[in-house]
């Protein structure tokens, strides 16, 4: 009991509540995009066009909700790993101002069009300046922590997050290297074809040090809490781990086949692709293999659901992944709605399902509670899978007829369909898109009541105690 | 050891993601952007440009429309208007890349060679109303771009970018509007390297005798480019929009394939000399001729 006392948890309270609000904030926006597309007047000039909406959607869903769960679940885990506490409370309250002060600039500005339009790092420079800020606060509390650590090995977990905490520092201030005009608007210092090359070296890598670390830190820590079973193997937890950060930093041009960027870095990108398979479905079978003897917790274990679902679908993810990075599948896929198909059985089903379960394991531990609600829980969790599910596939399906419609010829070679006419075809597949973004918001909603719920209750027993 | 050091942790970490990153991200700027990759021809933005190329940033029309026609013989003829597949050299003045990831449109890297019209008009009309020209289209109206521009930082913009400009191409940008700005932009894309259709579309062929008869045999083909290259202006079913309708036609046979061949600079009707072989022409004026009234 004692023991527990010392961690500073405020701030992990803080980032929960915060990065929740946010996530809703993308899901909504998200729903309003998918709407656009079927019905344009939806479009209010000009501060809620469509093209201004994406990158509200994309910045509020990874960096609100991903990075700022992220934040607040490896504060958690770290003072837990290393049996230490936070080694600045005051600097994790600074932090937490600051994030939410930056994602609500974010927004604000992307409405008004101040917008560098590379994918990921669209915010101008002063705004890049407060999330690097906010990076480092972060990275130097978690850093000192873990060197005044009481507990002398490192877990795999602290591993993935020192990896992040470098990476995406790297990455971040690469891409963003610019001149400014003024205080709303820079230009790149890479042009053209160089631009393209470092903004999908960061855009992939993204995906590795945001969407692929940070998560399994999270899967390494909470599936052998949730089980009880230790991780069922810590060598190959480290093969994967260095094979992993290894490979991926070779792969950003698979997002650039085809195009001008020189032959030889697309060549690699599809090498190193496919190679990737390897340590991803080495953390898989990791996953796999701790649940040995212990599958009936499938059923028994609502956070094992959420658990077990996610590491498939990064599983299926980190096949997919590979396929769309070979040349001829690319020619066929690239540009079309197959893509975000990919994408949200990532972040909606992979990062999230892992997010939601480690948050309702930390809540209740934070306040020695039960959850408010396991039922709840196992809505929560059916409608987001379905919701997902019914997402991805309609946009493969889409995908797949748009880029065979788009290739067919009339015997004298000219293009069969008008681009036009492969949009008509695809349209249905918005609506049911749009459909299923309404059932993963229900999914948020009662998970939303259950934290809230489990939040009060917690409050209130502690309130009695003291 | 590892296990047991944050410290080299760290740097180690940090030196195996530096590997991947120094050999494909680094060691390319000693290749890309170099006297290899330079297009004579291509030229830097004019200030009326780069505003407009600002404000189509601004907007995040890359959120929907890529630019870069892949080597791919479907990216050509689908995207190239006549010119070839995107080389590097195109983009050497683009800060940042516009090359997008989407094509919930379509692309535009060589749009101008498919609206050559000096005046805009069919743009203008798009912009402000895509559905007037493209019924189906879930494009939103950006009517509102018909405002003044702001120039305050036009001059600057040239400085920064080091892009040449001259005291007249400042001038031009008075009483300009934001539409008037990205409408440039849009019209200079894909248009600095010649290609085939300038020489191509001067001289009609002597002998103007169409081959086809029977609107039958040509009919789906005729389809197709017709929907592909003529719809947006002529209307779906040829009832006319921004250009004239084309039902029942009374031009001649030879007239209509010259003006489809050659086109019509003053009434920015386009030139398909270059991009449509005369093959395809007559299958076009066979279907105006004899499709349906
Ligand atoms: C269920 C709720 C959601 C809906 C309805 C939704 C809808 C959309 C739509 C319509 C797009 C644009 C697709 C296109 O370009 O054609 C998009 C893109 C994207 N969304 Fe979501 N989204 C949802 C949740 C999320 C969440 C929670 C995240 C992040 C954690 C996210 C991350 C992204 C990303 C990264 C892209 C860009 C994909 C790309 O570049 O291909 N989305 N989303
Ligand atoms: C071995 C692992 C993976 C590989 C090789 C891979 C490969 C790819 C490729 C080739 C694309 C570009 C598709 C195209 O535009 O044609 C892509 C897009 C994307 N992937 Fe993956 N993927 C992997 C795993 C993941 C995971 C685990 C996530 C987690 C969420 C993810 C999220 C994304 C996102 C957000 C994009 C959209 C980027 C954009 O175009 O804006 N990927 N991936």
């Amino acid at each position: 009991m004692n023991v527990k006392t010392q961690y500073y948890d405020d701030s992990v309270k803080g980032f929960i509540t915060w990065s929740i609000i946010w996530g809703t904030v993308a899901v909504l926006v998200g729903i309003l995009i998918s709407l656009q597309l079927s019905w344009p007047q939806l479009n209010v000039a000009p501060y809620l066009t469509y093209g201004r909406l994406r990158p509200i959607h994309t910045n509020a869903g990874i960096f609100g909700w991903g990075i700022g769960s992220f934040i607040g679940l490896f504060f958690y885990i770290t003072q837990r790993l290393t049996k230490t506490p936070l080694w600045s409370p005051g600097l994790a309250r600074v932090t937490l101002w600051l994030f939410n002060i930056g994602i609500a600039s974010a927004a604000v500005t992307l409405a008004m069009g101040i917008n560098r339009t590379k994918e990921y790092a669209e915010l101008e420079w002063p705004l890049a300046v407060v999330v690097a800020i906010i990076w480092v606060l972060f990275s130097v509390n978690v850093f000192m922590t873990i060197l005044k650590r009481k507990e002398e090995q490192m877990y795999i977990s602290l591993w993935y997050i020192m990896a992040a905490l470098v990476g995406v520092t790297v990455l971040y201030v690469v891409n963003n290297l610019g001149v400014p005009l003024h205080l709303f608007k820079s230009y790149p210092i890479f042009a053209g074809t160089n631009d393209a090359n470092v903004q999908w070296w960061y855009g992939h890598n993204a995906v590795a040090m945001v969407l692929t670390a940070p998560p399994l830190a999270l899967f390494y820590y909470f599936l052998p809490k949730v089980t009880g079973n230790p991780i069922y193997s810590h060598r190959m937890g480290i093969i994967a781990f260095w094979s992993l950060i290894f490979m991926y930093l070779w792969t950003g041009a698979h997002h650039l086949l085809w195009t001008p960027i020189p032959d030889w870095i697309q060549t690699l990108a599809m090498a190193f692709s496919i190679m990737l398979i390897a340590p991803s479905w080495g953390a898989v079978m990791n996953g796999y293999l701790t649940m040995n003897g212990q599958w009936e917790q499938m059923k028994s274990n609502y956070l094992v659901k959420f658990l077990i679902c996610g590491i498939t679908f990064y599983g299926l993810q980190t096949l997919q992944g590979p396929m769309q990075a070979i040349r001829t599948f690319s020619a066929f896929i690239h540009y079309t709605d197959w893509v975000p198909g990919h994408v949200h059985m990532g972040t909606l089903g992979w990062v999230s399902m892992v997010i939601f379960a480690a948050m309702y394991y930390a809540v209740t531990k934070i306040f020695e509670t039960e959850i408010y609600s396991v039922k709840l829980a196992n809505i929560h969790f059916w409608l987001i899978l379905i919701g997902q599910l019914i997402y991805s596939i309609t946009m493969w399906i889409a995908g797949v007829q748009q880029g065979s419609m788009l290739l067919a010829t009339n015997p004298d070679g000219t293009l069969h369909y008008s681009f036009m006419e492969t949009m008509i075809a695809i349209f249905p597949y918005y609506k049911i898109r749009a459909i299923s973004g309404f059932i993963y918001l229900g999914g948020l909603v009662a998970f939303i009541f259950n934290i809230y719920k489990t939040f009060q209750k917690g409050a209130a027993s502690q309130a009695a105690k003291a | 050891m590892l296990e047991k050091n944050p410290v080299v942790f760290i740097i180690l970490a940090f030196v195996v993601i530096m590997v991947g990153t120094t050999i494909t991200m680094i060691a390319p700027f000693k290749w890309i952007n170099g006297a290899g990759d330079r297009i004579a021809e291509v030229k830097p933005y004019t200030p009326l440009q780069q505003e407009g190329r600002d404000i189509y940033m601004r907007e995040g029309c890359n959120n929907c429309h890529s630019q870069t026609v892949r080597t791919l013989a479907s990216d050509v003829e689908r995207y190239g208007y006549g010119g070839s597949y995107s080389k590097s050299g195109e983009f050497v003045y683009d800060r940042p890349h516009l090359w997008g990831s989407r094509r919930t449109g379509p692309d535009l890297a060589h749009i101008g060679l498919k609206y050559p019209d000096p005046k805009g008009a069919w743009h203008k009309k798009h912009m402000e109303n895509p559905q007037s020209v493209v019924p189906a289209s879930n494009m939103p109206s950006y009517a509102f771009l018909n405002t003044p521009l702001n120039t305050t930082y036009s001059e600057r913009k040239m400085k920064l970018l080091d892009f040449p400009y001259t005291q007249a191409d400042l001038d031009d940008l008075k009483g300009k509007t934001e539409m008037d700005a990205i409408i440039a932009y849009l019209r200079k894309l894909g248009t600095d390297i010649p290609v085939k259709k300038a020489e191509a579309a001067t001289q009609a062929p002597a002998a103007l005798k169409n081959p086809f008869t029977d609107l039958k045999a040509v009919e789906k083909d005729a389809e197709s480019l017709y929907m592909q290259n003529c719809a947006s202006c002529h209307g779906d079913k040829r009832e006319g929009n921004l250009g004239p309708a084309l039902k029942g036609s009374a031009k001649s046979e030879a007239d209509l394939f010259k003006t489809v061949f050659q086109g019509i600079e003053a009434n920015g009707m386009p030139a398909f000399g270059g991009t449509l072989d005369e093959q395809k022409i007559w299958k076009l004026v066979t279907l105006i001729k004899l499709g349906a009234k």
